[in-house]
């Protein structure tokens, strides 16, 4: 698959399949994540996989004093260079099927109508497009475990809010265009909010913190307000 | 065997070196602001680099030290007191129980680093002990520091013979990387991935321009103040990695620079990134100030980065003989 590979910095190196958002360029920059993940390279500090490209941060100290006479650029990109045919096409590893309770009750979504009026749907048809569908969680960003899926019904894929809201509480499940989300802490936002799920997606003290992971299949299914309740005074 | 804060500063968090290796789950680094001035007042204090230190803004809080100690202060100069007798920053300071430490003015600086000879004793939260204000863990607590707040030393070494009198005493040595800090400051980056899609006067514009460190800057990221840029065309970029140092062109044409808060993925267009070397002297330059940018090339972005690191590890060897030369390290622990 044809990839760009650029400096960001000196600091970092993306590799770049194409600003698409692509279930097949998206499995490709699982394949190459896993497999710096599990062989990693030296001088690799971080590795950040996207939609359609990862991003490589380097230990720029360490690559210096190993190698004082290659720069660290040259030398990573030979290294990638010889290493991305043999990952073409690779199975990656199967995600994981996570099914997410959300209550769409009005008193938790705020922009519930704002959605139904951009479709020009009932608010309760908006719910039922929404967990009708299975989404493929395409990366973790923004917020420590905030996973962007999709993709949307087109028919609901309301556009981010002009003015984003400086506080949206922990749990709220949104839309931006054909992307769905869930907000894992309190943060400022701009998407819309139709739910509100009572799971902890981003829990520091679990051994994993983040409850979704890039590659996984998301479901949703409706609460009720009591269910919700309920669910969020049992930890 | 603390040190305690009498007075709460802006925002005084504890930092190091940062989180890395779960940029997968949308975990960012954070990590101190001026990583060179962290590594300084750890050299200085006989730790290594990276050691979580106390980071200050300012205004700095009021320190109370419950125990002897052996710190230094790096980074910015905020006119430090000990018991309101002036102290130099980079140097490292011997002080007695009960010291307090004082900042009077911002003279120089955005962020000042606070270190004491073991470190402070953390709970490291994934690997790093940087407080991570977000998702309110690591650090002291996940948050900043407050008044009342003690933070335990690590070790409690006896330095009763090295303390004679009353008072603190100065070690009569600096230890300030002033080669980091350059007093006119220009931020040099690379040209990003759609820095060729900026306009012509767009791109001229940000290395002619008289910019200014915007009056938001914060842990996340400091937009400048300066003229409008715009690209050739309109595009919609999906989200890619972006890192600290990134400059990213914001949909109302304002320039941001990314900081060690900044989130991993970012959907803006990056027009460049600020080199390395170049990290700590752009986060020491306060809000309102100026700041030229410059581009380079990687070659001299690699050969700044090196004498930047050289210069630090000569400090180290120079702190490791002195501090042991005055017979501060390797100090039995106290008794009691």
């Amino acid at each position: 698959m044809p990839c760009h590979i650029y400096p960001l910095g000196d600091q970092a190196i993306v590799i770049d399949w194409g600003n698409r958002i692509d279930t097949g360029l998206n499995q490709q920059v699982r394949a190459v994540h896993a497999h710096l993940r599990d062989h990693p390279l030296p001088g690799i500090r971080d590795l950040v996989p996207a939609y359609s490209s990862l991003t490589i941060l380097l230990d720029l100290g360490e690559l210096l004093q190993q190698s004082p006479g290659r720069p660290p650029f040259e030398m990573m990109r030979t290294q990638l260079d010889r290493m991305l045919p043999g990952l073409e096409n690779r199975p990656v590893q199967e995600g994981r099927r996570v099914d997410i309770p959300v209550c769409y009750d009005p008193s938790l979504a705020p922009d519930l109508e704002t959605v139904a009026g951009f479709s020009g749907m009932h608010s309760s048809d908006v719910v039922e497009m929404h967990a009708g569908r299975e989404y493929l969680v395409y990366l973790l960003g923004f917020l420590p475990g905030f996973a962007y899926m999709g993709s949307v019904d087109a028919r609901i894929a309301a556009p981010r809010r002009p003015q984003p809201r400086s506080q949206v509480p922990a749990g709220s499940v949104g839309i931006a265009g054909e992307q769905t989300g869930i907000y894992p802490l309190q943060s400022p936002g701009g998407w819309n909010l139709i739910g509100r799920t009572p799971l902890r997606l981003f829990d520091p003290y679990r051994p994993e913190p983040a409850l979704l992971q890039a590659g996984d299949r998301v479901r949703f299914f409706a609460i009720s307000l009591q269910a919700f309740q309920r669910q969020m005074q049992t930890p | 065997m603390s040190l305690r804060i009498l007075k709460a500063g802006l925002l005084d968090t504890i930092q190091d070196q940062g989180r890395y290796g779960f940029g997968a789950t949308g975990l960012n680094p954070s990590g101190a602001m001026d990583p060179a001035a962290l590594t300084v007042a750890n050299l200085l204090t006989g730790n290594a680099p990276g050691t979580a230190a106390l980071e200050m803004h300012f205004p700095a809080p009021v320190i109370f030290f419950a125990a002897d100690a052996l710190f230094a202060l790096s980074g910015a100069d905020f006119d430090p007191h000990l018991d309101d007798q002036p102290i130099p920053a980079h140097t490292p300071v011997l002080t007695r129980a009960g010291a307090i430490l004082t900042f009077r003015r911002p003279v120089w600086g955005a962020w000042c680093y606070l270190t004491v000879h073991g470190g402070f004793r953390l709970t490291s939260w994934m690997g790093s002990c940087s407080t991570h204000l977000a998702a309110q863990c690591g650090g002291w607590q996940g948050r900043k520091l407050c008044a009342g707040d003690a933070l335990p030393f690590q070790g409690y070494p006896d330095y009763s013979g090295l303390l004679p009198g009353k008072g603190h005493r100065l070690f009569p040595w600096r230890g300030a990387a002033g080669a980091v800090y350059p007093a006119e400051p220009v931020i040099r980056f690379l040209p990003g991935p759609e820095y060729p899609l900026l306009d012509e006067p767009s791109g001229a514009r940000l290395e002619t321009s008289a910019w200014r460190v915007a009056r938001q800057a914060d842990r996340m990221g400091y937009p400048l103040d300066g003229p409008l840029l715009a690209l050739r065309q309109p595009l919609e970029l999906i989200s890619t990695g972006v890192i600290r140092g990134t400059l990213q062109l914001l949909p109302n044409g304002r320039v941001l620079i990314l900081m060690a808060d900044c989130q991993t993925t970012g959907g803006y267009p990056r027009i460049g990134c600020v080199i390395g070397a170049d990290l700590p002297v752009l986060a020491q330059i306060r809000p309102g100030q100026r700041v030229r940018l410059q581009c380079t090339d990687l070659p001299a972005a690699y050969q700044e980065y090196r004498a930047q690191q050289q210069t630090l590890r000569q400090l180290k060897w120079g702190c490791i003989f002195r501090l042991r030369e005055a017979g501060l390290l390797d100090r039995a622990p106290r008794e009691g």
